[in-house]
């Protein structure tokens, strides 16, 4: 009767190790395959960096969770970001590719030639700037603060001790980080981070002025403040040194301001109040 | 390329004591783990007997039913699911806290799988041993809990903590509710650098330690549970 247990208990183990051993087997085979499709992918876009001087693809990769700048809608992503970079592409004569990936990694995409360039409603600061190259500002933003109504946060100095929802990476994240006692709450999207206020999880949110608007009009009982956390401009980001992709989308942006095409498409993404 | 590794770590983690987001984060994931361990084994070990004493004696036939539906939800769902349906919409008009809420989401989790996992250790064990229980005058839960149980545990150790590596790791998803894990420590530095490298390879290598040192415990353990064996 020992033997028995024995044997079952043997049986169960081997089962075990097996099953272990097939999990872990068949995960590394897809970590394989994936780092592969990735080297794959990076060499692909490498050549189509190098095409690019005679026309090709453009890579854009953005955080498209980020209206009225860029979100899904009918399975395409778009906004006013995605159609500038579509415009900037018909003025060079070349394709548009767009990805959607995190904000915070965006910068590392381009900066690893995984993306030609990135437009994700990006504002210009010093550090960024360490990392990759900025285009020309296209537009004017501004860091806000969304509070429930009611909230005795009327101006930015009250975010003193609060809880303050961000999210990670984004520039409202950066500077929230130096409100005196902040409990600062860092949410994947945006979006979550609005959630959490509505269900009084955190005191208020720092974030972009037009997703913000875009926010507070789909949640009933929120309010963005009078007075912006920050003043900023948004500007497009290619790899540090590709000044030959820089000069090119400068070019474009310059025309499509001087055609008032750009104009167009902020106006048909943000009605004027 | 020493030099610029000395300086990306300069900036990965010296620079505005960026090194308190990965300490601050594996404390959070520490805390987590630890808690929903405790909730899975008590969750896992009630589920198991439940669902054991249905098969074998067919009673408690209701709590079975249960336990099959809590089951089959758990695992039949991915756990950031789970997560984010306990942080938004369970826990929408109360904030019992962010780590709070982790803990429970992962330990009832956890449970589902731990449940499964006595549940294979309890029948592994022989019926003879629950006859032999039962004729020396023990009770069906006496003879559960000094005859079964202990001989069960034995059997399902190297399982169990292979339950408990991957619920450390699936812990490294609780940034979807904006709470500051290792991951997401490592994620923040990542987006104040915009140095990839520096903070997802300190991350990982401090994921693998805490698995080896718990690995190297278990052992131990395993060796010192089959002391009675000789």
């Amino acid at each position: 009767m020992k033997k028995n247990v024995i044997l079952i208990a043997a049986a169960v183990c081997m089962a075990a190790a097996l099953t272990a051993c097939g999990g872990s087997g068949t995960k590394t085979e897809t970590t394989a395959k994936a780092s592969e499709k990735a080297g794959a992918e990076s060499s692909a876009t490498e050549t189509k960096a190098g095409e690019s001087a005679t026309g090709g693809k453009l890579v854009m990769v953005t955080n498209a969770e980020f209206p009225p700048y860029e979100f899904h809608e009918k399975n395409e992503i778009v906004g006013i970001d995605a159609e500038i970079a579509k415009a900037i592409a018909d003025k060079l004569g070349m394709e548009i590719e767009i990805q959607d990936m995190a904000f915070d990694s965006l910068i590392p995409a381009v900066q690893t030639g995984k993306a030609d360039f990135t437009a994700a409603g990006m504002t210009i600061n010093e550090d960024r700037k360490k990392n990759v190259d900025f285009t020309d500002t296209y537009a004017k933003a501004a860091q806000v603060i969304i509070v429930k109504e009611g909230s005795d946060i009327v101006e930015p100095d009250n975010l003193e001790g609060k809880k303050i929802g961000v999210q990670t990476g984004t520039t409202g994240d950066i500077y929230a980080a130096d409100i005196k006692d902040g409990d600062i709450k860092r949410y994947n999207k945006g979006m979550d981070a609005v959630m959490a206020l509505t269900q009084d999880k955190i005191d208020a949110v720092v974030i972009d002025r037009e997703p913000a608007k875009v926010f507070v009009k789909n949640n009933a009982g929120l309010k963005v403040l009078d007075k912006a956390f920050t003043e900023e401009e948004y500007a497009i980001a290619v790899k540090k040194g590709n000044t030959e992709l820089l000069e090119k989308l400068n070019g474009a942006i310059k025309d499509l301001k001087d055609s008032g095409e750009l104009q167009k498409i902020v106006d048909k993404y943000i009605t004027a109040e | 390329m020493w030099e610029k590794l000395r300086d990306d770590f300069y900036q990965n983690f010296i620079v505005d004591d960026r090194w308190k987001y990965i300490v601050d984060g594996l404390q959070n994931t520490l805390k987590i783990t630890f808690f929903a361990v405790l909730i899975g084994i008590l969750l896992g070990f009630v589920v198991a007997i439940i669902r054991s004493t249905y098969e074998n004696t067919g009673k408690l036939k209701i709590l079975n039913a249960i336990c099959s539906v809590y089951l089959t939800v758990i695992r039949g769902t991915p756990v950031v699911v789970q997560l984010m349906i306990m942080y938004f919409i369970i826990f929408a008009f109360h904030d019992p806290g962010q780590i709070f809420t982790a803990i429970l989401a992962f330990g009832i989790n956890s449970g589902a799988y731990v449940a499964e996992i006595f549940r294979s250790g309890i029948s592994s064990i022989e019926r003879g041993q629950f006859e032999a229980g039962r004729s020396l005058g023990f009770n069906y839960a006496q003879t559960m809990l000094f005859i079964i149980m202990p001989q069960a545990f034995k059997n399902v150790v190297p399982t169990l903590a292979n339950e408990f590596i991957v619920l450390l790791k699936e812990t490294s998803v609780a940034g979807y509710i904006g709470l500051q894990d290792l991951t997401k420590g490592g994620d923040i530095i990542k987006s104040r650098t915009y140095n990839a490298f520096m903070p997802l390879i300190s991350v990982a290598i401090i994921y693998l330690i805490m698995v080896m040192v718990f690995s190297y415990l278990v052992t131990l353990l395993e060796r010192r549970l089959h002391k009675s064996e000789h």
